[in-house]
């Protein structure tokens, strides 16, 4: 059942990714409303598996990496519903939902199994702190995808090129203040997560900070994140370096999220 | 009767031709009638712009109807016949047809794609509606040429992409700020085009406009007019913390912002986007300042450049465009020939004969018994009066003057002949 569903979502999200990357090329209405229908009926198809996997399991699903792909990935396409609904630009989609299905192709190849959680891992910090990281991080994820988006816009004005694509992204000043956005409500839950993940420490390894590669690397995504904020507010930094940090800040999140799990040793690591 | 165009615009005819036909203030109305007076001309509307004159008539006998056009415009116009015949097209029937559904869409303006034209059109007509110098027909041709434009503009993007500088920058501004109301606006010097320019992006909601020119006295009055706040010439860059857009056409023969300068305002703006049009020539802001972060620099020729491949844009949707007025033409030019009478006179004649047969048998078979010659003088009775009944209608429709086509039309209605006018 779990996987019938784990399956369609997928599809669905294959399909809504490669519907929206067609749309940059040749943007119909159709093409815009089908990727927007194909995400809607993706993203019901995948609630539907995190919930039944949630309930066989007694807890969120995010304890093997299939899992915390899938949950990843889940986060995003919310994140992105919010913003579709308050910005109404189709063509986000087109940056977004690529990333969304690499996560759930790349949670598809991974064992599926359901393994026993630690039981020192049993407790109710498990949601709290997993579920502020991971909607932290998919706010940046879509953070990453607007930049995308900005950084193409600029490259039209200031190159003088200004059809095709131009005219259907918006201005970049509205890219600018989405990106903003994103990463001032991505940060404060990046740092509940942290927070919360030292009191969780605490009670389950009996000390706050282990120099765990995830910590270490989680601080390095923490303070990227709070080096963009800062300058922004300080010196005023926006725009073309905003969106270029924004994009280097994703990639260490991407790091943070895999490269640690596969390079280094953590008690993080999921099974 | 047969559809008309005789008429001339700025391909055939230069402005000292073209104002001469025109038909403005009064003499639309004068002109309107007056044609109309031409006992060939059965319906008739003018449409008179700066770009052409053209009438619109549904004529029988083409060829005399023509003739006295012509006399009428030299005659009215108090012109030569042979400073004007030149220039003068003629066309009829099916290109005709397709040359109003062409002008309607824009397809025949100066400026491929402009949207006056179809507001002029439907003022003429709406002129010569009210004036009661159309009829079935012209009406017809009218909604169709309207709704064909309006078929072109939603199915093909050939009123998109700005053709003009002053609308190219307002698209430019849109593509840089959230939105343009709440932005502000600094002309530089007071050259006509930066003028236009800033008129059209207040229209387009800027607020704030700031004026700067060598002679304060002239800069006092654009701003007065742009109720807007004048700058002393000296004091430009200090100023220009507050401004996101800057037009620039002053007469200096050299650079008046310099890229240090405008590095400094920037940091004090705190990198907040800047979007400068330098439309002097020579150019008056350094073209190194595009180099700078959230700084967009256009000059005249950069504008000229995004001009003209929107141009050669609306020129790939006019392929479409034509298509789509073909297909029109085509659903109009059968509704025309559905108004000929012949088949609508058949038709009834038949319908008629119809009800006569059926009442007759009705009848035999209530009197089975009714001899042969009673029968005889009972049919030939009927019919009689279904010939006294039609005789009228028929008449109408064969009547080769004034409202044939309404009666026409009319009679199909009534008696719910049907003629392929499927398109209502």
């Amino acid at each position: 059942m779990g996987t019938l569903l784990f399956e369609l979502a997928l599809t669905f999200y294959f399909a809504a990714a490669i519907i929206s990357v067609v749309e940059l090329f040749r943007g119909t209405k159709e093409a815009s409303r089908l990727t927007f229908y194909a995400t809607c009926t993706g993203f019901a198809m995948h609630t539907a598996c995190i919930l039944f996997r949630y309930f066989s399991a007694g807890h969120l699903p995010i304890t093997s990496m299939h899992e915390a792909s899938s949950f990843f990935a889940w986060c995003i396409v919310f994140i992105y519903f919010l913003l579709e609904y308050q910005y109404k630009i189709g063509l986000i989609g087109s940056f977004i939902l690529p990333v969304v299905f690499v996560l759930m192709l790349s949670s598809s190849v991974l064992p599926r199994q359901m393994m026993p959680l630690d039981p020192v891992l049993q407790s109710y910090w498990l949601g709290i702190h997993t579920l502020l990281a991971f909607l932290g991080n998919a706010a940046f994820a879509t953070a990453f995808g607007i930049s995308i988006m900005y950084l193409i816009q600029e490259h039209h004005l200031k190159s003088k090129h200004l059809h095709g694509l131009f005219q259907r992204l918006p201005s970049i000043q509205v890219l600018d203040e989405i990106n903003y956005k994103l990463i001032s409500i991505g940060f404060p839950l990046l740092t509940l997560a942290i927070i919360t993940g030292i009191i969780w420490a605490n009670n389950a390894w009996g000390s706050y900070w282990r120099w765990d590669p995830k910590e270490v690397w989680s601080m390095i995504t923490w303070l990227i994140y709070a080096l963009i904020l800062h300058i922004r507010l300080t010196a005023g930094w926006r725009g073309k370096k905003a969106a270029i940090l924004s994009i280097l800040g994703f990639v260490v999140v991407m790091f943070t999220f895999f490269g640690v799990n596969l390079l280094l040793k953590s008690v993080h690591i999921f099974k | 009767m047969k559809v008309l165009v005789i008429g001339l615009n700025h391909k055939t005819a230069d402005v000292e031709v073209r104002e001469k036909l025109a038909f403005n203030g009064e003499k639309l109305e004068l002109g309107v009638l007056r044609l109309r007076e031409i006992p060939e001309v059965k319906e008739v509307s003018v449409l008179s712009t700066c770009n052409r004159v053209e009438m619109y008539i549904c004529a029988i006998d083409t060829e005399s109807a023509i003739e006295k056009i012509k006399l009428f415009l030299a005659e009215f116009h108090n012109l030569n016949r042979s400073s004007f015949d030149p220039h003068l097209y003629i066309l009829s029937e099916t290109e005709a047809v397709r040359h109003i559904f062409r002008v309607a869409s824009s397809l025949d303006s100066m400026v491929l794609g402009e949207p006056q034209i179809l507001g002029q059109l439907k003022d003429a007509f709406d002129f010569s509606l009210e004036k009661k110098t159309t009829g079935v027909m012209m009406n017809k041709l009218m909604k169709k040429a309207i709704s064909t434009a309006k078929r072109v503009r939603t199915e093909t993007r050939i009123a998109e992409n700005a053709v003009s500088i002053s609308f190219a920058a307002v698209e430019l501004a849109r593509k840089i700020f959230k939105e343009l109301s709440g932005t502000s606006c600094m002309l530089l010097g007071a050259g006509e085009m930066a003028e236009l320019a800033a008129r059209h992006l207040v229209n387009n909601g800027v607020s704030n406009v700031m004026v700067a020119n060598r002679t304060y006295e002239r800069g006092c009055e654009l701003a007065k007019e742009f109720k807007g706040k004048p700058v002393k010439y000296e004091d430009f860059i200090n100023e220009l913390v507050h401004v996101d857009i800057i037009i620039c056409s002053t007469g200096a023969p050299t650079y008046v912002l310099k890229k240090e300068h405008m590095h400094k305002v920037m940091k004090e703006r705190r990198h907040k986007p800047v979007f400068l049009i330098d439309i002097s020539v020579p150019r008056n802001i350094d073209p190194e300042i595009n180099n700078l972060d959230s700084v967009y620099l256009y000059n005249v020729d950069d504008l000229q450049e995004v001009i003209d491949t929107n141009i050669l844009e609306r020129q790939k949707e006019a392929a479409k465009a034509e298509a789509i007025v073909l297909e029109e033409v085509e659903k109009f030019v059968k509704w025309v020939s559905s108004l000929d009478s012949v088949p609508v006179i058949v038709a009834l004649r038949q319908k008629a004969e119809e009800i006569k047969k059926e009442e007759l048998e009705k009848l035999k078979n209530k009197l089975p018994n009714i001899d042969e010659a009673t029968m005889k003088a009972l049919e030939y009775t009927a019919g009689a009066i279904v010939n006294k009944l039609i005789h009228p209608p028929t008449a109408a429709m064969k009547d080769d003057s004034n409202d044939r086509d309404e009666a026409v039309a009319l009679i199909k209605k009534i008696y719910g002949i049907n003629g392929d006018d499927g398109e209502e």
